[in-house]
């Protein structure tokens, strides 16, 4: 009962000459975290701009919760809480005057406006901060600030442009399982440079390259472990590695290094380790050797290095 | 959701000493314009009991201190307006209000409201001193709600003005010196009228000075209203079209 939250079909964006979203298509479901990849200028920040209804695509069509974006633009932006990569704070507000007006801004009803904005403190630790200045918080009270009016109308999608910049590495364990938690009734899009985040909190990976999307994969695809390298103490025949339970294939790649192959592989990590212990091979390490975020995203992004310098701009 | 828009705006004014600033050193200024225009009178009262229709205490203070009161809020104009789209831009806050369900109509006619609130406040203001006059003699009020309206519609034309440069650039700076270069220029167009060449005409039709004038003297004249309410309209207008173009096309 999953439904579509956004369905956006071959997006394109020119800036002057530059094309820098060249037909992406993007989807996202209810209880979906889409991460966003890609190298600076690859047009993650655009896309975003464009799923908000803050620029216009060129090209494409985006609707919100069955709702398009371009004809109904209103309805569809009810929907909607966006984090910009900068956060959008007026300094000279009070923490709960900025947040109230954001609420205002999205249709608040009057009678819950202090229940949601309470309720949105809390969520990303502001309780006691209600009352500051904007402009007198650090940088990264600023920054749940910005998620805090972000999700203060409790939209269904939530998009966050690198939400984790620029916080402590506590603040931003935090918000991770701010996200996760929110993830589970909201859809939610975030993009970010930091790997690990997106293996630790989303359950799709998008990446982008020179505004083209080259990868789009569930996390559970992603984790599936169909090629194994292991590292051996005794030299041990290929043939010989065939007899493991759900082998397929083997080969040998140095002196006591392996790759052994077959479906599945992340189901039977265990029985694998016990049949090297049990047949004395000296099992020193075992470890997927392939579907490695970074590995993947690495080889994606980089195979044209000066394609890095020319990608469009943010 | 445009008066949400507009209360912030104005409220934002207030929260740092800016707003303070303006509305103390205007009352500053004008209350020695208006002590010097009361000396004056006094010094002509004599003269003028033996003069038939004689201009009153209406003519002799109220009017030439609104007008002066107009130089004064033209130069204030660009240091409030400048901030309106220009800082939005720069701080990126201008993407909370076009993430949010609103129309572009609905957040320039918010900012231009936040900032027109301002000057309704400062005209409030300038017209309490001539009003402390009614305690001593009597005002023409007909001229006086005349030349209340003449400043209210140059204010709403400088803020149109304004705001639509402001909306131009990403710099407050920039759009603050072309607003000033833009309403000196519609201020003081008119002098080539004065000269016989062909177009002077056209050039007082364009000129706010000229449309002012009359309404110092109490006379309201349509085409004086038209002009300052297509002004307003044309670049408030054009200031929409510019935040949607930017949506476009960057």
């Amino acid at each position: 009962m999953s439904s579509t939250l956004i369905n956006a079909q071959h997006l394109h964006r020119y800036y002057a000459d530059t094309h820098a979203v060249n037909d992406i298509s993007i989807e996202l479901k209810q209880g979906d975290i889409l991460g966003l990849l890609g190298p600076n200028g690859a047009g993650k920040s655009t896309c975003m701009q464009m799923l908000c209804g803050v620029l216009a695509p060129s090209a494409g069509k985006i609707e919100i919760n069955g709702i398009d974006l371009l004809d109904q633009a209103n309805l569809a932006k009810q929907h909607i809480g966006y984090l910009p990569d900068k956060p959008p704070l007026y300094s000279e507000l009070t923490v709960d005057e900025y947040l109230n007006y954001a609420a205002r801004l999205r249709h608040t009803e009057k009678n819950k406006l202090n229940d949601y904005r309470e309720q949105a403190k809390q969520r990303c630790g502001l309780d006691k901060h209600g009352k500051r200045l904007i402009g007198n918080l650090s940088k990264g009270y600023q920054q749940r600030v910005g998620i805090a009016q972000a999700i203060i109308h409790h939209p269904k999608i939530i998009i966050l442009d690198e939400p984790t910049v620029g916080l402590d590495p506590i603040q931003m364990r935090e918000i991770r399982s701010l996200i996760t938690e929110l993830g589970e009734h909201h859809g939610i899009i975030l993009s970010t440079h930091i790997l690990p985040e997106v293996q630790a909190v989303c359950t799709r990976v998008q990446i982008i390259r020179q505004g083209r999307s080259v990868f789009n994969k569930s996390m559970a695809e992603l984790q599936q472990i169909n090629q194994l390298a292991l590292r051996l103490h005794e030299n041990v025949q290929t043939d010989a590695l065939l007899n493991i339970p759900g082998i397929q294939s083997a080969e040998q790649t140095t002196s006591g290094r392996y790759l052994i192959s077959g479906d599945h592989l992340h189901d039977s990590l265990a029985s694998i380790s016990e049949y090297c212990v049990k047949q004395n091979w000296g099992l020193l390490e075992m470890s997927p050797a392939e579907n490695n975020l970074e590995q993947i995203f690495i080889q994606l992004t980089s195979s044209e290095t000066g394609a890095y310098a020319n990608a469009g701009t943010e | 959701m445009i008066l949400h828009i507009a209360l912030r705006e104005f409220r934002s004014l207030f929260l740092s000493p800016l707003g303070w600033v303006i509305m103390g050193g205007l009352q500053i200024i004008l209350a020695w314009k208006f002590l010097g225009f009361i000396e004056y009178f006094y010094t002509l009262q004599a003269d003028l009991i033996n003069i038939k229709n004689a201009p009153g205490v209406t003519d002799l203070i109220v009017a030439p201190l609104f007008d002066f009161s107009k130089i004064l809020l033209l130069m204030i104009a660009p240091l409030i307006t400048m901030r309106l789209l220009s800082e939005e831009k720069q701080n990126g806050t201008l993407q909370l209000l076009l993430s949010s369900p609103i129309s572009m109509t609905q957040i320039v006619l918010g900012k231009y409201l936040g900032a027109l609130l301002f000057f309704i406040l400062l005209i409030l203001q300038i017209s309490l001193m001539p009003l402390s006059l009614i305690v001593a003699t009597d005002l023409d009020m007909g001229k006086f709600a005349a030349g209340m309206l003449g400043q209210l519609l140059n204010v709403a034309a400088f803020t149109a003005l304004g705001l639509y440069m402001s909306s131009l650039s990403k710099q407050a700076v920039t759009a603050a010196a072309s607003t000033y270069g833009l309403l000196i220029m519609f201020w003081i167009i008119n002098i080539a009228s004065t000269s016989d060449a062909t177009g002077g005409n056209f050039f007082n039709y364009i000129s706010m000075t000229h449309h002012s004038l009359q309404m110092l003297r109490g006379i309201v004249y349509g085409s004086d209203l038209a002009y300052f309410i297509l002004f307003s309209l044309g670049f408030i207008l054009l200031s929409i079209r510019q935040l949607d173009a930017q949506r476009l096309q960057h």
